[in-house]
């Protein structure tokens, strides 16, 4: 049976971790490699950079990290921000990401989900999907939004995903931008609707501040994976904890043995 | 652990696209490997690692077009030590269904087709526990049931039972590694899966050296 997944996801700006990472050993704040590193050892499933970047040379620069982290860190890697391209896709895969997500670059340019996977295959192709949720009292609905947050896209979240699947997408990420950063929980709703639809995995992001929102997004039919970042940089939750938790609440989960070390 | 120097393990360039990411765990692990797409260098090798992800037939086209398929062939015949990863685990059978059917260096009897159950969804990515059926030198100090990375979309059904060295669980058992002799190959990715996939390359070496991890 396949384990579910927690996955710690870094900001990377020029070269660097941001969103304050504050771990006591200073000597891993904002070093992408050196906090990969730890992760993997404390039993991360796999890792995500987000480039944001602003300049051509910041986007230079994320190759080079990619290159690092590839070489000290072995287990799976996603790069995404800003990718709009196959060429983009490529020189990420080449410098030793696994796969690629695209996010704001897809919305404007949907079929450059299918020629990703065309190219590379749909398991390197991620669609990431930043969605709001719409006021109102009937069925909740959900809106992509793009830039943060403040851009809205008209675009239904749920038909999104769908679309993504259909477009050649092998994993979609669900951004609840109204979760993202409150720490009261996963949007549940939202992963188990898009489960029930796809049958792609669904990876959730945004909202985690316990074990317990970990156990309630990585039930049956919810989500396969759980994505987070301050709560992992910040120290206020731990790897191997978090998963021995899981593991306790039944949730199929890998435990790193140390004997194989 | 061994400390004496194993000869350089051939890692086969054919463009594979995990044939860095190999070689970056590899040289993690600490093997003496290289990195090479040249026939007479694939044939001189002591012991050869064999990557691999995508299209079976388009694996075995570009071995073919780059000269490597007979150098393969014979190291196979003589029995060598070899480690394939996935798709290089899935050409060492007699045939692939993928598309339209392709054969393979038919060292071991079987074919490789589509996963498919009810509900599953493929490809089958993840990690996922692997269960040693015997011992074998390349599980050593691996704890059975430990969880290794896999990405496929098509597995390997073997004929003879006895090639059979590990199953994964998903909707029914999936071949996760197959060894006959000195052959190894695995359907998951050790250099993704974190310590336990280094331990793996790192066993590979030592009995392709001829001694114990």
């Amino acid at each position: 049976m396949l384990a579910r997944r927690i996955i710690p996801c870094l900001d990377i700006d020029e070269g660097r971790v941001v969103k304050g990472v504050r771990f006591e050993n200073t000597r891993e704040v904002g070093d992408p490699v050196a906090l990969c590193r730890r992760y993997d050892a404390e039993g991360a499933d796999e890792l995500v950079f987000y480039d944001i970047s602003a300049s051509a040379a910041g986007r230079r620069t994320m190759l080079d990290t990619v290159e690092a982290t590839a070489a000290a860190a072995f287990i799976p890697l996603t790069v995404g921000g800003g990718v709009n391209s196959v060429a983009a896709m490529r020189d990420l895969l080449r410098s030793g990401a696994d796969k690629v997500s695209v996010n704001s670059g897809a919305v404007a340019d949907p079929a450059l989900i299918s020629r990703g996977a065309d190219h590379f295959g749909s398991q390197c192709i991620v669609l990431s999907i930043d969605a709001r949720r719409l006021p109102g009292d009937g069925a909740a609905r959900w809106e992509v939004v793009t830039h943060g947050g403040r851009r809205p896209t008209g675009l239904d979240a749920f038909e999104w995903a769908c679309r993504g699947e259909a477009l050649g997408a092998g994993e979609l990420v669900l951004n609840s931008i109204d979760a993202d950063g409150v720490g009261g929980g996963y949007d549940l709703e939202l992963c188990r609707q898009v489960s029930a639809a796809v049958g792609i995995p669904v990876i959730a992001s945004g909202g985690a501040g316990a074990a317990e929102h970990f156990r309630d997004v990585l039930a049956s039919g919810v989500a396969d994976a759980a994505l987070a970042a301050s709560l992992f940089h910040h120290g206020v939750m731990r790897i191997p904890e978090l998963k021995r938790y899981l593991a306790s609440a039944g949730v199929p989960i890998r435990i790193p043995s140390g004997e194989a070390r | 652990m061994s400390s004496a120097p194993s000869p350089p393990i051939a890692i086969v360039d054919y463009g594979a696209g995990n044939l860095h990411s190999v070689a970056k765990a590899a040289a993690a692990a600490g093997l003496c490997a290289v990195v090479t797409g040249d026939p007479g260098r694939v044939a001189a090798a002591q012991a050869i690692i064999l990557p691999g992800v995508g299209a079976f037939a388009q694996c075995m086209a570009e071995l073919a077009a780059r000269g490597l398929t007979e150098p393969l062939r014979a190291h196979l015949a003589a029995g060598r030590p070899l480690l394939g990863i996935c798709l290089g685990l899935q050409v060492l059978f007699e045939r692939g269904e993928e598309g339209a059917g392709a054969a393979g260096f038919g060292h071991l009897p079987g074919t490789v087709c589509r996963l498919s159950a009810p509900g599953l969804k493929v490809p089958h990515m993840g990690w996922n526990a692997v269960r040693p059926l015997r011992s074998s030198p390349l599980f050593d100090g691996i704890p059975s049931g430990a969880y290794f990375y896999f990405v496929h979309s098509y597995q390997a059904m073997a004929q003879d039972r006895h090639d059979v060295l590990a199953v994964a669980d998903y909707g029914g058992p999936v071949t996760a590694a197959v060894q006959r002799g000195q052959v190894f190959a695995v359907q998951f990715h050790p250099e993704k899966s974190s310590v336990v996939g280094l331990r793996l390359l790192r066993n590979f070496a030592a009995l392709a050296a001829g001694g114990a991890a």
